[in-house]
């Protein structure tokens, strides 16, 4: 594949070196950490290597802080039913609209269980209203999970800030970190964050590895009960080849932090200006000036992003969209929607988000094909007229059923 | 990514008919912006003949939104609008090599643009009934509007009830957590509480028929496809009917062909939409006489 790749947010390619560290543990190293014998004692020395190696990407103060998990998600899961468990006198949950459906389907679930969920809104750039959540937090609150930047527009949450605020409310803080490990340095020793996840597919290690980190001294409650694996916390044999890969990933991730924040940063910010500047009619969603290093999340108005995904992937261009059609469902991104974008540029959305793999040659090149796309989409849509928008497009076009 | 057809991808990246025509004399713009797809299409038609002499569409919408667009001035150009009216979302469907569930609800748009440009060519006004909901079921292309709806209107208390009247559930049963859903919600607004092993309702069938009206439609649905199979050297009779399991004998070129399944499928969905209830077609290599010889 010799393609562009601009969907790292979605997931990233393992990394040769990380692949390279993984393989003994195919082969050669496939004990169990927890055996008496030679075959697991290097493997349980690889992975406290693993474990210090994300220690120091989080900046968290001890080793044991870092909990393997399968994934995100299960880390997500893990750390918002262990704050309900472990207070059940505290009945509420405080998220946001724009959280990940990794947290929000939860929430929905458990406010049927009977849970109160209070949802967070944001303005037209994605921003939270810190007075709003002021008013939410009480002595009800179980925990608190805000991400930490989001998967779609890249827009950063004042987590640290928040999560003070929480812990004077005498409640847990969560943060869904999955988009922000490994692109921003993070600081954990220095916050009140209890819990953190992370996932490895974001940062150049394999799908299906997670961390959860655990401030020492946070009350938990495991979500698999087993083993003594993880110390109790997470039970299931280790994924080993896995986390040896995420620890390798993690190391060269510190090892890039700088490339990261102004090399990759300079490159989406010239694919982005070199768009907006070529095609009427596109704007940027969230908050350009507080965001991910490696996102543009562009809204091309009147077209829908599935056409546009279609057609960039003609050019051996990958990306994606937060149209209702990409995920099959009936509303574009609940992101887009609780910015308050209108319909007919919330499914033209495009994310873009590259890595440090990303070329100047490929920004080019994406900067050369897209507008043509998008003139292309357009003289098909009943909303356009030859070079614009028909006067009044929404009048011009007005389909019955809405 | 979906899984679209080469006839999808053919009439999404070459669309034909697209763009504004100017002499038109119907136009129908049906579509939800909400849900990301909309579409205008545009009939030139000869008032003598009734015929479509050209049709065009533009389309805001996804891949199979523009392919069925596309799909559908194809299909239409040259008919007469009472044949064009004939032409359905399955029709629509077929003729891209298939949509994916998911998109199923393209092909149903491109059918109401085309009532809703005849409408307005007859000065009539158009209006849709359906609203849309949330894709539940995912191997019969069921959304939860129908499912509830259908749940209100039959006072169903089951999964397999709603499965018996919509199909929803009846394949892989992955989406039985959302019917149970949605079955507590309708059940809550009566008065009741959804009890999980709750058996069915009596199997009545939904379109309220006696056995005998139930077969004559069957005979009916099954006579009204047996030209075309003769055309094609086939032939296809009526074996038996067993409750929701209806027997069929292919013969002739239609026996064992690629085409047989594709067929039945087209044939079942027919019947169902006739029925009104979810019944499977299987082919038998018996005849109706010998079958019924052995009793
Ligand atoms: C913000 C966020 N949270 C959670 C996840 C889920 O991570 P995983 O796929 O490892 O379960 C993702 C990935 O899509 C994400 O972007």
């Amino acid at each position: 594949m010799n393609g562009i790749y601009f969907d790292n947010n979605a997931t990233t390619r393992v990394d040769p070196a990380v692949v390279e560290t993984m393989l003994p543990y195919f082969t050669e190293q496939f004990g169990n950490p927890s055996s008496m014998h030679s075959f697991g004692n290097k493997v349980g020395l690889a992975i406290k290597k693993a474990r210090m190696q994300v220690q120091e990407l989080l900046g968290a103060e001890y080793d044991s802080e870092i909990i393997f998990t399968s994934c995100g998600t299960e880390s997500d899961s893990t750390a918002i039913l262990s704050a309900l468990k472990a207070q059940p006198e505290r009945r509420e949950i405080i998220t946001t609209t724009v959280e990940h459906p990794a947290v929000l389907t939860l929430c929905t679930y458990l406010e049927k269980e009977g849970y109160k969920v209070h949802l967070l809104q944001v303005d037209g750039k994605g921003r939270l209203d810190m007075d709003e959540y002021r008013a939410r937090l009480s002595d009800q609150t179980a925990v608190v999970s805000v991400m930490w930047a989001n998967n779609e527009t890249g827009t950063f949450f004042p987590v640290v800030e928040m999560a003070e605020l929480a812990n004077a409310a005498g409640a847990m803080f969560h943060t869904d970190a999955v988009q922000a490990a490994g692109k921003v340095p993070l600081n954990l020793k220095d916050t009140k964050i209890d819990m953190l996840s992370v996932s490895g597919h974001k940062l150049h290690a394999p799908k299906g590895i997670g961390v959860l980190y655990l401030k020492r001294g946070t009350r938990f409650r495991p979500m698999l009960r087993g083993g003594h694996q993880e110390r109790g916390r997470r039970a299931g044999t280790e994924n080993s080849a896995s986390i040896v890969g995420l620890g390798h990933a993690a190391e060269m991730a510190m090892a890039a932090m700088t490339f990261e924040n102004t090399e990759v940063a300079r490159l989406r910010d010239k694919l982005e200006a070199g768009i907006l500047a070529k095609v009427p009619r596109s704007f940027v969603t969230g908050d350009p000036d507080n965001r991910l290093p490696n996102t543009s999340n562009i809204a091309f108005e009147f077209i829908e992003g599935e056409a546009i995904l279609l057609l960039l992937n003609k050019f051996g261009i990958a990306a994606s969209s937060g149209s209702a059609c990409t995920s099959g469902s009936l509303e574009p991104s609940h992101v887009m929607r609780a910015m308050g974008i209108p319909y007919t540029a919330a499914h033209g959305t495009v994310r873009f988000s590259l890595s440090r793999y990303s070329t100047e040659f490929e920004v080019n090149r994406v900067i050369q094909v897209v507008p043509e796309i998008i003139a292309q989409l357009r003289r098909l849509s009943p909303y356009w007229e030859g070079d614009g928008p028909a006067a009044e497009p929404e009048k011009a076009f007005a389909p019955v059923y809405a | 990514m979906w899984d679209y057809s080469d006839k999808v991808k053919d009439h999404f990246f070459q669309p034909r008919n697209a763009g504004v025509l100017a002499d038109a004399n119907g136009v129908g713009d049906v579509g939800s912006i909400s849900c990301g797809d909309a579409l205008r299409l545009m009939l030139k038609v000869e008032p003598e003949s009734d015929i479509i002499l050209d049709a065009q569409f533009q389309t805001f919408g996804c891949g199979s939104a523009i392919a069925s667009s596309s799909a559908l001035t194809e299909m239409i150009r040259g008919l007469t609008l009472e044949e064009a009216l004939k032409v359905s979302n399955q029709d629509i469907a077929d003729y891209l090599d298939g949509l994916p569930p998911e998109k199923m609800h393209c092909s149903v748009m491109g059918r109401e643009a085309l009532q809703a440009a005849v409408a307005n060519y007859r000065g009539e006004v158009w209006s849709d009934d359906h609203e849309e909901g949330a894709l539940v079921c995912k191997c019969f292309a069921i959304d939860a509007v129908l499912i509830e709806d259908t749940i209100r209107s039959n006072h169903l208390c089951s999964v397999q009830d709603v499965t018996n009247y919509t199909k929803a559930g009846g394949g892989c049963s992955s989406c039985h957590e959302g019917i149970e859903d949605i079955l507590a919600r309708v059940m809550k607004d009566r008065g009741e509480t959804y009890k999980p092993g709750s058996a069915p309702k009596e199997e009545a069938s939904p379109a309220g028929l006696t056995n005998l009206q139930r077969i004559r439609r069957i005979e009916a649905v099954l006579e009204a496809v047996r030209p075309q199979l003769k055309r094609d050297g086939g032939d296809i009779e009526l074996v038996d009917v067993d409750g929701k399991t209806i027997y069929v004998n292919m013969t002739g070129a239609c026996a064992g062909c690629q085409m047989e399944a594709l067929t039945l499928q087209g044939i079942q969905q027919k019947l169902m939409e006739e029925l009104k209830e979810f019944i499977k077609i299987v082919p038998t290599k018996v005849s109706s006489l010998t079958r019924a010889m052995k009793g």
